[in-house]
């Protein structure tokens, strides 16, 4: 079947989709985003945490027919999303098609910090900035879910406690890092969301 | 496989009556782990995300009508007041994400023992709303579940809503698990004191083939907390009283041994939380003040 939908703020199209397929599926294999990680295909880790019409879910529990006419926002569209949210619609998301992240570039997108030393501007999110700074990524795999999920936090709780943190983060497993540094980049974010405020 | 999308209720109603075999799915929390598992392969999917009154509540004079869609995570938000023993039982759902997808609906459709919500519904009293296009009944709770992952519905028949009854009093909810979020109860509690029937309904979950009430251990506390004049007096339980409400409980359960739990625990752990979920509702009813923020 054919599956119609928001990825990144820009209309795709997703052709010959099996009818049992998960929404991660379609965005990993027939999208080319692997952003959204792959691994315990239950609900049980986060790692393929996005935004289905602004709210966070398991991508591995969405069958792709679920989202037809639906918004989707995966790791690869954060930064342009968390930007946009601050430029165009402060306090809350984007929801139009007119902005957004091509998927071309969506699929080129890498994770640029910004450089103090060369002055480059970063393409980075906020949040994405703050888990660099704070040392929050080992392996990595289980980064896209946090940043969806820890994103999604302070859009909703500018200021959220350590409780609102451990909470919100509850669904997303790390096996490296056991945990602190993941929470000490959400404080970060929210500290400097706050002095930008 | 085929993909059913309805674009209404009644559609949905035709779809399933003409395919009686089709798995509806919603926030697909159970489904698609079956599927992601390649250990189901229906021969159609029925989605109801399409289906926007599916979502939606309504809160009536004695009942809440709750849609079967409606996610843990808005039942958490907005309806603590109506529905206490619920809202706690819906927090303790797996994570956040879970919580945005996952229904009550499903709850009852997957019907496994261990689903979070069933305790809380036994213990507030609730009906569910079955439809097929042949018409709507309504099925009591108790006659719900039927066995392991089974229930009381018609091969054509899908859950539109559940009609829970409004907290005349506090209710509680308690799970035993590993950790606080991403688990299977090993078992669970769910208590609720009726104080305009004078009456305390229970729900233990995973302890037995089916959710279920301790009647017996309902029965005993009922006639000890009207003979010894308790609810007018807003006495404190007697400790004897609670003890043997605990035991009685206790004996309600049917478990077994898995990797989760043994019988044996089970067994005592219900006990325990019967004895507990007790304490704290009777403290909230005597209006003690005592902050009860999380205490399940």
């Amino acid at each position: 079947m054919r599956v119609n939908f928001t990825v990144n703020g820009r209309q795709q199209e997703a052709d010959d989709v099996w009818e049992g397929e998960s929404l991660l599926y379609v965005l990993r294999e027939r999208m080319g985003l692997p952003g959204s990680k792959n691994a315990c295909e239950q609900g049980e880790c986060g790692s393929c945490t996005v935004r289905l019409d602004g709210v966070p879910v398991c991508s591995c529990l969405v069958a792709a027919g679920q989202v037809e006419g639906r918004e989707v926002v995966t790791v690869e569209g954060l930064a342009d999303y968390a930007r946009h949210r601050e430029d165009a619609h402060p306090g809350g998301g984007c929801a139009s098609g007119a902005c957004g992240t091509a998927l071309d570039a969506a699929k080129r997108w890498q994770a640029k910090p910004a450089d103090g030393q060369s002055g480059e501007a970063a393409e980075l999110s906020p949040v994405q900035q703050a888990f660099i700074d704070a040392g929050a990524v080992q392996c990595g795999f289980c980064t896209p879910g946090l940043l969806i999920a820890a994103d999604e936090l302070l859009e909703s709780h500018p200021s959220p406690s350590d409780q609102d943190i451990r909470e919100a983060l509850s669904g997303n497993l790390c096996r490296c890092t056991g945990y602190e540094k993941i929470l000490d980049a959400v404080r970060l974010a929210a500290a400097r969301q706050e002095e930008t405020v | 496989m085929d993909f059913l999308r309805p674009a209404s209720w009644e559609e949905a109603l035709a779809a399933k009556a003409e395919h009686p075999t089709a798995v509806p799915i919603a926030g697909g929390t159970d489904v698609m782990v079956e599927i992601n598992f390649d250990h189901r392969r229906p021969e159609y999917l029925l989605d109801l995300n399409r289906i926007g009154e599916l979502t939606e509540w309504q809160v009536e004079q004695d009942h809440v009508r709750l849609g079967a869609s409606v996610p843990y995570s808005a039942i958490m938000e907005h309806l603590r007041a109506e529905l206490p023993g619920l809202a706690l039982a819906s927090h303790t759902v797996a994570s956040p994400q879970i919580r945005n997808r996952g229904g009550v609906g499903g709850n009852l459709g997957t019907a496994s023992p261990a689903g979070d919500a069933h305790p809380a519904l036994l213990a507030a009293g609730a009906e569910v709303e079955a439809e097929s296009v042949r018409g709507t009944r309504m099925i009591p709770i108790d006659d719900f579940y039927t066995g392991v992952k089974r229930n009381a519905l018609a091969p054509d028949e899908l859950i539109r809503a559940v009609r829970i009854t409004k907290a005349d009093g506090p209710q509680q909810y308690s799970k035993v698990g590993t950790r606080n979020a991403m688990v299977i109860a090993v078992c669970a509690f769910g208590l609720a004191l009726h104080p305009e029937t004078r009456t305390v309904r229970t729900g233990i979950g995973s302890a037995a083939p089916t959710p279920v009430r301790a009647k017996a251990a309902e029965d005993f506390l009922n006639a000890a907390l009207d003979e010894g004049g308790f609810w007018e007096s807003g006495r404190i339980i007697t400790p004897s009283v609670a003890k043997q409400f605990a035991e009685l409980a206790s004996g309600a359960c049917n478990p077994i041994d898995d990797v989760r739990g043994t019988a044996k625990y089970r067994r005592h752990a219900v006990g325990i939380m019967a004895r507990r979920t007790l304490g704290w509702t009777w403290e909230q009813y005597r209006g003690a003040g005592r902050t009860l923020e999380g205490a399940a």
